[in-house]
């Protein structure tokens, strides 16, 4: 079913390095390995998930995609073109068609600058609009996320962290583009509000025909908002999968630990439950363990094989993507 | 019915602030019976940290202030007792985990040195009984190699194993309750399982007494045997954790549930969302304070507050609202 849709973003083997430099001529000693080789398709409309643990990669993969990090190596293929060749003007030129929300509205608002700067902003920097416009557009988008459009004239500071995630969207929006990076966007919200953005986000993709790359590490909310699910361990994507075969057949022993290390809000499911519970802590980037990056927390790891080859991440059934040896 | 550990009888607390005083907690009496573990839950600014941090008398004062209310721990009331007298309580009878362990342990004093002295402060141990002692928290907190890890220094440690160590400080002097707040909420969701099944392992073995306090339904739901819902600072529902689950009866609760996507799920739906915000406690709340994002509020929810009353067995609620008919009860 999904060999018919149109892929809007393909990611090839997409790696980024972050150099460590030591000692008083600063020489390159080793490397942050953030991203380490990921290659997945994005389709039009659909909503990917990308999940996993702090320090994984998950973010910088987001924010590599959309060049604010350079890749090491890869390519990102979007409307034709590889963005990770692109520079200046002609990569300034296709930020208007992908843009993010990030994590924290605190910080990713300007305290100085009123609401209607920060979502008219985009339009100014890309010369899209003149001031009049500007205004109209800033009220119509204050609407679109059901906030005042009075509030132009505010500033951030008067509005709770839910508003905020919503003049985040909002300025997202404001250059209507074809694809969204919401790194984590509810995060560092309270568990009501977190449903009213996700309402919101779910919303706006049907109104606009959005295509999101969704970043989370709650695995319901992804569940909930996804269409496929792409689970990341240590720099590299382990298994991705629609939604619904991931969460019912998961196959790397990764994901299905950490499906089951989810709490269920039901008492009588939570009695009944046979938990994994993995050992240990996620290894260090900078230098990950050979062969399968899962080996030394793997309840089912081997001596040999795992310990020397880095499984491949290979289809193991139609739309199936898993990286272990020992999945058959 | 089980002797109550701990009793908070109409505790209340505020908060001076530029801006006005902050009615934090108004008025909120709970039991604590030996062995069990209470749930506390509810979103940020509910009360819920600064009702468990006014028991101990760890609210930071002025700007905040207890004003009126008890706890009563074996006969003696808490709030009245000298600093002298709370001290003693305070760590080794009642003793808290914090939820950020990167900032609840002093970075330039060594893992051993900060478990050590206050067992020697507490215990009166010499250096051989502490460093024993030491060790042997340690591995009873799943850190292996215990004695090469007493020279570490806290930034040697991941932050499941700095969790592990405040536990084990927590646990040092045989403490009969356990407070424990939002211990794993700044932790991974496999680090969270670890700690949470170390803290069930813990409690099997010693019959400790844990509040644990979080706004996470689904931690709870696996931990506690009773749950306390919190709303602007008043316990809006308290109830024995299946019958809560299964029969949520304060409108609050009810959305909060609706509103949790369910890895168990199967279908898509719309989240069921609570419109609006929670309230700023400026203003000491005369009417109900979830009125204002009720669906079923009515004329009575804006003029008088509800009190706490029965609807099932160990199960209270205050709420005017039937919330399976919509209507008043």
């Amino acid at each position: 079913m999904e060999n018919n849709q149109e892929v809007l973003l393909r990611v090839d083997k997409l790696v980024k390095h972050f150099p460590i430099y030591r000692g008083v001529f600063q020489r390159q000693v080793g490397a942050v390995h953030a991203v380490d080789g990921v290659s997945f398709d994005v389709f039009k409309g659909e909503t990917l998930g990308l999940v996993g643990e702090s320090g994984c990669g998950k973010s910088t993969t987001g924010r590599t995609i959309l060049q604010l990090y350079k890749p090491t190596s890869g390519s990102v293929h979007f409307g034709g073109v590889d963005l990770a060749k692109l520079h200046g003007e002609e990569l300034r030129h296709m930020r208007k068609k992908i843009q993010m929300i990030f994590q924290d509205p605190y910080a990713s608002l300007n305290p100085r600058m009123t609401v209607g700067e920060i979502i008219g902003e985009p339009l100014m920097v890309h010369n899209v609009a003149t001031p009049k416009e500007i205004e109209k557009r800033v009220a119509e988008l204050l609407q679109k996320v059901n906030l005042n459009p009075a509030f132009a004239s505010r500033f951030p500071h008067e509005f709770s962290g839910g508003q905020r995630q919503r003049i985040g969207i909002a300025r997202a929006l404001a250059l209507q583009p074809d694809f969204i990076v919401c790194d984590e966007p509810i995060s560092a919200l309270d568990v009501s509000i977190q449903a009213q953005v996700v309402n919101l986000l779910e919303e706006l993709q049907q109104q606009f025909g959005l295509t999101y790359l969704f970043i989370a590490h709650d695995l319901s909310m992804v569940k909930h908002i996804s269409d496929r699910v792409a689970v990341m361990y240590l720099g590299i994507i382990v298994e991705l999968a629609d939604r619904a075969t991931l969460y019912k057949n998961p196959l790397h022993p990764y994901s299905q630990a950490l499906l089951s290390a989810v709490p269920i809000p039901d008492p009588l499911l939570e009695e009944k439950r046979q938990r994994t519970i993995l050992e240990g802590d996620v290894p260090s980037p900078v230098n990950p363990p050979s062969g399968c990056r899962f080996r030394t927390r793997c309840p089912i790891s081997q001596k040999g094989l795992c310990e020397v080859e880095q499984p491949a991440f290979r289809e193991v059934n139609p739309g199936h993507f898993v990286a272990c040896h020992l999945v058959k | 019915m089980p002797e109550l550990l701990l009793e908070v009888q109409g505790l209340e607390t505020q908060f001076r602030t530029p801006d006005g005083v902050v009615h934090a907690v108004n008025g909120v009496s709970f039991g604590l019976k030996e062995g069990e573990t209470l749930g506390v839950v509810g979103e940020s600014g509910c009360g819920k940290s600064v009702t468990m941090l006014s028991v101990l008398r760890l609210i930071p004062s002025p700007p905040g202030k207890i004003t009126a209310g008890k706890a009563l721990y074996q006969g003696h009331d808490l709030l009245t007792m000298s600093d002298e007298e709370i001290r003693h309580i305070r760590g080794a009878q009642i003793a808290m985990i914090f939820q950020d362990p990167m900032t609840s342990l002093n970075p330039v004093m060594t893992i051993g040195k900060q478990l050590i002295e206050p067992l020697q402060l507490h215990l009166g141990m010499n250096d051989q009984q502490a460093t024993d002692r030491a060790i042997e928290l340690l591995e009873m907190v799943g850190i292996s190699e215990a004695r090469q890890h007493l020279k570490d220094y806290p930034h040697q440690f991941s932050g499941g194993m700095r969790q592990r160590v405040m536990i084990a400080m927590a646990l040092s002097c045989n403490p009969q309750i356990l407070i424990a707040d939002e211990p794993t909420t700044a932790l991974d969701v496999t680090i969270q399982a670890q700690i949470v099944e170390l803290v069930k392992r813990l409690r099997d073995e010693l019959g400790m007494t844990i509040v644990w306090i979080t706004h996470d339904l689904g931690i709870v739901a696996g931990l506690a045997k009773r749950v306390i819902v919190m709303y602007g600072g008043y316990i809006i529902e308290e109830s024995e954790v299946k019958e809560l689950y299964a029969k949520p009866s304060h409108p609050y609760t009810l959305g909060l549930l609706g509103s949790l996507p369910r890895l168990d799920e199967t279908k898509r739906e719309r989240l069921f969302s609570i419109e609006g915000m929670p309230p700023t406690l400026y203003n000491k709340p005369e009417a109900c304070p979830f009125a204002p994002r009720c669906r079923w509020s009515m004329e009575r929810c804006w003029r008088e507050n509800p009190e706490l009353e029965v609807v099932g067995p160990d199960h209270r609620v205050a709420c005017f609202v039937d919330v399976k008919t919509g209507r008043a009860r």
